[in-house]
């Protein structure tokens, strides 16, 4: 990694009349990465973002934005992140384009630059046709993109969204995940809470995932799914013409191999690294038909039940 | 903060609400512009003040001052009740909060929002009645009388600063329009109007046991406060706003009191209304402050 951090957290904790709501929180996001926050309903997300943005005092603890103290620096802080909230509103009465400028000039931008900058986020989000439209006029989908905009006509080094595919269309989230997914190159990093596991899944580097406020995992997507559901180890299918006991001997003996299970025509193999050259070897010399090979892939959907069905077995 | 007070501003002045109540205001002017005009010969104006009269000449239609005393409490109310809990409710306070601004500035800034556009309308009130009442009556006014009357409009718009706060106080305390709005309603009702006010005219009377602290219990209400304020700034002969015994006006001349002296008679009525406005707005401020926003 060797990445810059630029956003941490230490022992980060909240309580809300006697109720921890985040308990000794300890997260890590790199610079220009996309981060996703996950958990179900009433985690600490949003609780956590809002002390991250100093809207809310921790109990203890403390949160660095860019090396400024969240609690202590917050104008310091609000300078450089924008946040799509979960409930997002906007003056209804204005249009598009107003609600902008209101956020810009609460940014101190200049009038050239901040009808510049709206003019770019409106093309951006796909708004611009919309743009002198009042906002009590607009569908859920495109307050959602207007609340995107909103975000980024600060020019953000953070963006948090809450959030951010609500109430979109297919075609919409599609546009907002690639929009998102964009901004890291354009130097900002981005935290994302979400429900939806396939888009955290495709635009995320990192994830944290939280449960009653504790942080359950938190790092690199890649390496979780490994961790969570194989101890760490790959898992290999084969499909073959048909299966002998002689094929699972001399497969269990390649070096690596941990355990070979025959199931029908697959194979289900685990090892300690990608073996895939040596395992087709072994099944073509046999005198097998090789028809399939795949590296058993983990979705975040498996991670996530994967990690709530130990969170269960832990309860019970 | 300017930029704050600046949307607030465009918004107060394209909505339907401010448009409602300036055509509130500019009848009530026209009303009390006819008022005047059929008063203000009969009227015995005995001070030379003949100006001062087109405000505060009424017959049976109630002069200029009177509706001022009605409207601004209503104004300030309907200014100030959703200031800060529709922010809430329509999601924007924590898009807002999160910008790089200081959090008392978004209180501070619909505050004076408020105060600059009911400060508007009462200018353009007395403005039209002077205006057209210079033309109407001939009679230009004097120094002392533009000064009296400017008077007169900085201890309406104080007045006018209480019930936008006291609206505010409710817009933070509350998170329900309609409770928000009803609160300083029924303050209104009970302490502030001049039309049927129970407290002056019944809960007054039957606690009082002396004259001092009868006077003092009326002047805990703001309207009794800002009335008497503008009857001795008004009204150059108007001599006491305590109770005269007869050996005091014995011997007392009919002729006006100088500006200084009539300044004298209503400070502490206007001080006691800056201090109450003070109050309202410092303790909507304080617990604005302290509200935590929430995930919810």
């Amino acid at each position: 990694m060797g990445k810059k951090i630029v956003l941490e957290t230490r022992d980060l904790t909240k309580k809300y009349d006697g109720t921890t709501v985040v308990d000794r929180l300890n997260l890590h996001v790199a610079e220009n990465e996309v981060f996703g926050l996950l958990g179900p309903n009433g985690a600490g997300k949003t609780t956590t973002i809002l002390m991250l943005l100093g809207l809310t005092e921790p109990a203890s603890g403390s949160a660095r934005v860019f090396g400024f103290d969240s609690t202590r620096e917050p104008l310091k802080v609000k300078r450089l992140t924008g946040y799509l909230p979960e409930r997002l509103g906007f003056y209804e009465n204005l249009t598009a384009r107003q609600n902008l400028r209101f956020i810009a000039w609460l940014n101190n931008m200049s009038d050239e630059e901040a009808e510049g900058q709206i003019e770019q986020v409106l093309e951006a989000v796909g708004l611009t046709e919309k743009a002198d439209i009042a906002v009590r006029k607009f569908s859920r989908g495109m307050k959602q993109r207007l609340g995107i905009a909103d975000v980024l006509v600060k020019k953000p080094r953070l963006a948090i969204l809450d959030e951010p595919t609500a109430g979109l269309d297919p075609e919409g989230i599609n546009q907002i995940l690639d929009l998102i997914a964009g901004l890291t190159k354009m130097d900002t990093t981005v935290v994302m809470c979400s429900h939806r596991l396939y888009e955290v899944q495709r635009i995320c580097h990192s994830i944290a995932i939280l449960a009653k406020g504790k942080l359950v995992v938190e790092g690199a997507l890649d390496d979780l799914g490994r961790e969570a559901l194989a101890g760490g180890r790959y898992r290999i299918e084969v499909e073959t013409a048909e299966v002998s006991p002689q094929l699972v001997e001399i497969i269990g003996k390649i070096k690596g191999v941990n355990n070979v299970e025959a199931e029908g025509n697959f194979l289900h193999i685990t090892t300690d690294s990608d073996l895939r050259a040596a395992i087709s070897k072994a099944v073509v010399n046999s005198g097998v038909a090789l028809i399939q090979m795949k590296v058993h892939e983990f979705s975040l959907d498996d991670i996530y039940k994967r990690y709530f069905q130990e969170e269960g077995e832990l309860k019970q | 903060m300017i930029t704050i007070i600046r949307k607030e501003l465009a918004d107060y002045f394209t909505s339907i609400r401010c448009f409602i109540l300036f055509i509130l205001v500019l009848l009530a002017s026209a009303v009390a512009l006819y008022a005047a005009q059929q008063g203000i010969r009969d009227a015995s104006i005995g001070s030379g003040f003949i100006f001062m009269g087109l405000f505060t000449t009424g017959g049976d239609i109630p002069s200029l001052v009177t509706f001022i005393g009605i409207f601004v409490p209503v104004i300030g109310i309907a200014l100030g009740f959703d200031a800060i809990n529709r922010e809430y409710s329509s999601g924007t306070m924590s898009r807002i909060l999160s910008q790089p601004i200081f959090r008392d500035s978004v209180i501070n800034g619909k505050f004076l929002a408020g105060m600059i556009t009911l400060a508007i309308m009462i200018f353009a009130a007395m403005l039209i009645v002077s205006g057209y009442g210079l033309r109407m009556i001939g009679v230009a006014p004097g120094a002392e009388e533009i000064i009296r009357l400017f008077l007169y409009f900085v201890s309406i718009v104080v007045f006018g600063a209480f019930w936008i706060g006291l609206a505010i106080l409710f817009s933070v305390l509350f998170r329900s329009l309609a409770i928000s709005l009803l609160c300083p309603l029924a303050i209104w009702i009970l302490l502030g109007n001049p039309v049927f006010n129970p407290y002056v005219s019944f809960i007054v009377p039957a606690i009082a046991d002396s004259i001092g602290t009868y006077l003092m219990l009326l002047r805990i209400s703001p309207y009794w406060l800002f009335a008497e304020a503008t009857t001795a700034l008004l009204d150059p002969l108007f001599r006491g706003l305590g109770i005269l015994t007869v050996s005091d006006t014995t011997g007392m001349l009919l002729r006006p009191l100088s500006l200084e002296q009539s300044l004298l008679l209503v400070w502490p009525q206007l001080t006691t209304l800056i201090g109450l406005a003070v109050i309202c707005f410092a303790v909507s401020y304080v617990v604005f402050m302290r509200q935590e926003i929430r995930a919810t």
